[in-house]
């Protein structure tokens, strides 16, 4: 399986990673060079095997639904590049 | 009182007990180390003024009576660790100026205990690399040289900065974190101990987040020991993290006993491809090690090694961009505008990150976008059962493995440039995350090139104490007193 630069265009745009026309070559061969190696995973019979997602052997806890910290807007906003009036900005978005 | 750098951490603690010189003496003496190497480039945020504050209150408990495990003894922090009022990069520059407001849980128990913070220590880009030069804040140095180098030897990855820092006696211990090596392996390249402890031991809130699953914080230090005790002061249970272990933490300084009569250690026969002569010959030198000391050593099989770098190189950089998908240039961090939100995204994302993290967010939201998913992260996911399998079914047959810690010594930084032949080594390393058990480096002796070598003892899950106890055995055996020169 061998990837085309309009595949690594779309990938890098669901990144949210802007990549240059000039880049977009040495990504790709990059990109086919990684996965080409990982490829050899196809080999290893995996019939039967369950998927591990954890190495902790564990169901996930639950904490108690309480509240444990608040007030903190300054904290939360402190390195926020472009907080405004106790909120985060964006661009617009809604014309 | 001249040597004060020379100190392990548990002669440091007694000296100061007995009043022999100040925690104020001894942090003067690594900010002066740090002074005298700042070309080694082993940190990334220098915080001199604030450990020198720390040490004052830290004799000033130690007088009243209530100094702590580690009261007084000057490390380095891994810039991965947010720590409360102090930069902490990820050497990134997406997190060039970020300044946490709160601290880690494991950098806050270190504070608690009384430890000082020299400084926040280089490390590749959010932790992803093995030689410590895909940092924004450029390429740390192995205070190691071989015979006739001109140029600067990688101290390893991602930890670099941390090792180098440790072995070039510029902090008595150092904060690390390993997602498929990033402890063991620059410990190995810089001659230092370096412990990954069973993933869910120590606490990963506060730590910039890599590839969760994964991720541990660990110790760097130049003895077993003073391993054992930094690990004390780190492990335990954090309801702030969801995976962590809740259960109790043994004394790991009581373990090492030096007794390992009758355990049994393992040889993963798989581990031997390929491996150069001199590395098999230091590796087999420990199993005799082992051996004399009363050991039964066992020849096993780990059948899947193979397929685990591959795995590996799928399921991190799969979770890395889940991760960090969340630098997006709104709440913190880097923001580079652009027209509208999508195209600041786009313009934050280009800038703020490295080419090898983006190469990593390529490659995972390929291998989790729809269509490729169950070709590539899916079936990740069961060769890592597999690997998981392997070493289970090996730990009923013995207590401890023992292996090489990587394929080389250290290399020359901007010799490996492609990234799959970086990749190949984590080779020795990478198995033991899969399946997140703990392993330990622990170095043994010089290469014929004049550069460290270490082994790696990898343990059953959460039996941290057998594995330390093992590798203070080794430890003892190798009596490594090698040091590096004329950095």
């Amino acid at each position: 399986m061998s990837l085309d630069t309009a595949t690594v265009r779309r990938i890098a745009s669901l990144a949210r990673i802007k990549v240059s026309d000039d880049a977009l070559d040495h990504w790709t061969q990059e990109m086919n060079s990684i996965l080409g190696w990982i490829e050899q995973l196809q080999q290893v019979n995996t019939d039967g095997v369950e998927p591990m997602s954890s190495v902790a052997n564990m169901t996930l806890r639950q904490r108690e639904d309480a509240i444990t910290d608040g007030g903190i807007q300054d904290k939360v906003l402190a390195n926020a590049p472009d907080a405004t009036a106790g909120f985060y900005t964006v661009p617009k978005v809604v014309e | 009182m001249s040597n004060l750098t020379d100190l392990t951490m548990a002669d440091a603690l007694h000296g100061l007990e007995s009043g022999d010189f100040s925690a104020v003496d001894l942090t003067r003496a690594y900010i002066g180390k740090m002074e005298a190497h700042k070309s080694l480039n082993a940190y990334i945020t220098e915080t001199p003024e604030l450990a020198l504050q720390q040490a004052e209150a830290s004799d000033t408990r130690r007088r009243k009576g209530e100094a702590g495990a580690m009261d007084g003894m000057p490390i380095a922090m891994k810039d991965l660790f947010c720590t409360e009022g102090v930069r902490t990069t990820a050497a990134s520059h997406m997190l060039e100026n970020f300044v946490p407001t709160y601290e880690s849980t494991v950098s806050g128990k270190l504070k608690a205990a009384g430890a000082v913070m020299l400084g926040k220590a280089n490390l590749d880009e959010f932790a992803m690399g093995g030689a410590n030069s895909n940092s924004y804040f450029g390429q740390a140095a192995n205070p190691w040289k071989a015979a006739g180098d001109t140029g600067v030897r990688v101290p390893g990855g991602s930890s670099g900065g941390s090792a180098a820092a440790v072995a070039a006696h510029m902090a008595i211990a150092a904060t690390g974190t390993d997602t498929g090596g990033s402890i063991r392996q620059p410990a190995s390249y810089c001659g230092i101990v370096g412990v990954k402890p069973t993933y869910g031991r120590c606490s990963r809130w506060g730590v910039v987040a890599f590839a969760s699953s994964l991720d541990q914080p660990g110790p760097m230090a130049r003895t077993v020991a003073d391993a054992a005790l930094m690990l004390n002061v780190m492990a335990g249970f954090d309801p702030k993290d969801s995976t962590s272990a809740d259960m109790a933490v043994p004394d790991f300084s009581a373990v090492l006993t030096g007794d390992i009569r009758g355990l049994k250690v393992g040889i993963p026969r798989e581990y031997r491809e390929g491996v150069s002569p001199e590395i098999l010959a230091v590796w087999q030198q420990g199993e005799e090690w082992l051996r004399a000391a009363g050991a039964e050593v066992v020849e096993v099989s780990l059948p899947n090694t193979r397929a685990a770098l591959a795995t590996y190189y799928i399921i991190a950089p799969a979770e890395a961009s889940s991760n960090l998908a969340r630098y997006d240039g709104v709440r913190y961090g880097l923001r580079v505008p652009g027209d509208g939100l999508a195209e600041m995204y786009e313009n934050t994302r280009a800038a703020g990150f490295g080419n090898e993290v983006k190469r990593r967010i390529l490659i995972g939201t390929y291998v989790l976008s729809a269509g490729y998913y169950d070709a590539y992260y899916l079936k990740a996911q069961k060769v890592r059962a597999l690997v998981a399998r392997d070493f289970a079914e090996a730990y009923k047959q013995v207590d401890v493995l023992l292996t090489p810690t990587a394929p080389t010594t250290a290399f020359v930084a901007g010799s490996q440039e492609d990234p799959v032949t970086m990749y190949l080594n984590d080779v020795f390393t990478v198995p033991a995350s899969l399946a997140g058990i703990p392993g330990a480096a622990v170095p043994v002796g010089l290469a014929a090139n004049g550069l460290p070598l270490g082994l790696q003892l990898l343990g059953r899950p959460f039996d941290e104490e057998t594995l330390l106890r093992v590798a203070g055995v080794i430890e003892e055996a190798a009596g490594f007193t090698a040091r590096p020169e004329g950095f």
